[in-house]
């Protein structure tokens, strides 16, 4: 067994928690490379926002191109892959008191994965590799394209590897005794799956480096795509999974809660491991050859199991916060617990924000979508962009922005600046997220189609003109990009003037007080229920019955639609 | 967040096999592997050439 003495820690007077130094600078690093990052990719989004939109069509198709791929590849990977690592060592490190296993090679997975990023960032920025982020064979990038993804993900797969070691050394050196807490488990979960992920990659992207280089004749286009979606689709599962278990810990930080039910919480996470993963298939739902058996099988039975996972995930979190706030005495009515929840602090705002908007915008569309019938809709229109921005905007990059204002005092230890501003971000980026993803839906639900720089197919042979509602939405949409991209920029802001201006915090500060947990409070008050009519958390059950009821109404639309859309006689 | 339970707690048997990391792991390839890639792998390998 290792040894390690107090000076390698510090006790966190915000948090309480005794955090490792050396763990500390790599969360810190992992971090503030996911903000550049997000910055990056947040620019090359604007780019390709303003060209879509019929009136304004900024980038001519060359650039636009260049602009889509720098703009996937960066905010579908980068940004979020580093900033998942950063909550991978807080997770291991940091809340459980612990020390990080390997540190020399946390350190080589933060370089590899900047070296990677590097070397794919100059490949598109050459030109020569503006082949979007799925890159589809025959489209060919340039080999140090793949390469840098190469490293990038191995890198990632380091940093994944790191952390469960560091579940080991937290188990042998016991600063933790039993089970995990929920939400490390939850990290447990994002880890594994990302280890799926990134060999699922491997196997996909070193065949197709080797044929950029002339090593290898070809790659069939179909086994590319079945292939490359068990790592496209997959990452951007882990992603769910991060910024769910993010939710279970602001639930815990900001109101003390515990969940409904732990045992149906890692349940719910076992469901995630089993079945969350089928899910690719969906993206091959129009592909001709591949057996309606296998596509049914993956999407229609497994992936309800997933489903079923999240709509858990929907009501325990709710659940926890409103069953914590009437055991605190707010214990009247079916909404006073939300009406009265702390919406001035970012926390818990951009958490709860990043729940409405993944369960009914990302959510419920990633359901309907699945159904092989009505993908024949929407495959590959417009919906899709408008789908996944719900998922991986309104969802991931909400809830990594949320925890972020809890991050900065206790892993930068410094204070918020601007606070103003970051009280208003979360619903300024998750209106102009939910703009976005609505309106991009609706244009993709009457055709649009995705990935063309001009909608109008301007001086094209074979010209389309879509109805003028489309094009409106297309505006209206893009206009919404512009107002997300405007929170992301007053995000970035707020913690760069918190890292390098806020009031420093000193590590002999006096304690921050904490939170009270909510049985605790309850106790004292010799009350023995919460809640009304038999629910302990009546509140949540209403909202879950309008999740459900909106999700059957819009698949049955759905369904209304396709039938008009192929009429028989 | 949970409080850890103690070890000296009797674990139900499903919370021992949710404590195993290891076979987490095992799980998130195995299943994925058997019923996505290696499933869809076989749907295209197995299309009829075209003649």
């Amino acid at each position: 067994m290792a040894t390690t003495t107090m000076s390698e820690f510090r006790v966190d007077p915000v948090s309480g928690l005794k955090i490792n130094r050396t763990a500390n600078t790599l969360v810190k690093v992992n971090a503030f490379a996911a903000i550049v990052f997000l910055l990056v990719g947040g620019l090359f989004g604007i780019g390709v926002a303003l060209t879509r939109m019929p009136g304004v069509q900024l980038l001519k198709p060359e650039l636009f191109y260049m602009f889509l791929t720098a703009h996937g590849i960066v905010a579908l990977m980068v940004w979020i892959i580093f900033f998942e690592m950063a909550v991978l060592y807080f997770l291991g490190a940091h809340l459980l008191g612990n020390r990080l296993a390997t540190p020399r090679l946390a350190w080589t997975q933060f370089w590899l994965m900047i070296i990677g990023a590097a070397i794919t960032a100059v490949a598109i920025l050459q030109g020569n590799s503006s082949v979007m982020m799925t890159s589809y064979v025959p489209l060919q990038a340039a080999p140090h394209f793949y390469l840098g993804l190469i490293l990038f993900a191995v890198g990632a797969l380091i940093g994944c590897f790191v952390f469960l070691g560091t579940l080991v050394v937290a188990k042998e050196e016991k600063t933790y005794t039993g089970s995990l807490p929920l939400v490390v488990f939850g990290g447990v979960t994002a880890t594994v799956i990302a280890i799926f992920t990134i060999a699922s990659g491997a196997l996909i992207l070193i065949p197709t480096f080797l044929w950029s280089l002339g090593l290898i004749s070809q790659i069939d286009p179909m086994m590319y795509r079945v292939i490359w979606w068990a790592f496209g689709h997959s990452s951007q599962q882990i992603n769910v999974v991060t910024h769910i278990s993010i939710w279970y810990l602001i639930a815990s930080l900001v109101f003390g809660a515990k969940p409904m039910s732990e045992k149906v919480s890692r349940g719910a996470f076992l469901l995630y491991i089993l079945f969350l993963q089928l899910g690719s298939v969906h993206h091959l739902l129009a592909d001709p050859g591949l057996s309606s058996a296998w596509k049914i099988f993956n999407t229609s039975y497994m992936l309800y199991l997933a489903v079923l996972a999240s709509m858990i995930h929907g009501l325990t979190v709710p659940g926890s916060i409103e069953v914590a706030q009437r055991k605190k005495g707010l214990d009247t009515g079916l909404f006073t617990w939300l009406r009265k929840a702390p919406w001035g602090n970012p926390v818990f705002s951009g958490m709860f924000m990043s729940l409405i908007g993944f369960g009914f915008i990302g959510g419920i569309t990633g359901v309907v979508m699945s159904v092989e019938q009505i993908n024949m809709i929407i495959h590959n229109t417009m919906y899709l962009p408008g789908h996944f921005h719900g998922t991986v905007v309104s969802g991931t990059t909400m809830a990594f922005m949320a925890v972020t204002y809890y991050l900065i005092p206790v892993v930068f230890q410094r204070k918020i600046a601007l606070g103003a501003i970051a009280k208003l971000q979360p619903y300024v980026f998750s209106i102009g997220g939910a703009i976005f993803a609505i309106s991009l839906m609706g244009a993709g639900t009457l055709g649009v189609q995705r990935r063309h720089a001009d909608i109008s197919f301007a001086g094209q042979p074979l010209a389309y003109e879509y109805p003028e509602i489309a094009k409106g939405l297309m505006s209206f949409g893009e206009i919404g990009g512009i107002v997300m991209a405007l929170g992301a920029t007053m995000f970035i802001i707020v913690v760069l003037a918190s890292i390098f201006t806020g009031e420093r915090i000193a590590e002999d500060a006096k304690p921050w007080p904490k939170v009270e947990d909510a049985d605790v409070v309850f106790e004292k008050t010799g009350k023995k229920h919460v809640g009304t009519g038999g629910f302990e958390a009546p509140g949540t059950f209403v909202l879950a019955m309008v999740l459900f009821v909106t999700l059957v109404l819009y698949y049955f639309i759905n369904f209304k639609y396709l039938s008009s859309v192929w009429s028989m006689s | 967040m949970s409080e850890p339970t103690t070890s000296s707690e009797k674990r139900h048997v499903m919370q021992l096999v949710l404590d195993d990391n290891m076979l987490m792991l095992f799980l998130a390839i195995t299943v994925p592997t058997v019923f996505y890639t290696l499933w869809g792998i076989m749907e295209v390998i197995t299309i009829p050439m075209a003649k």
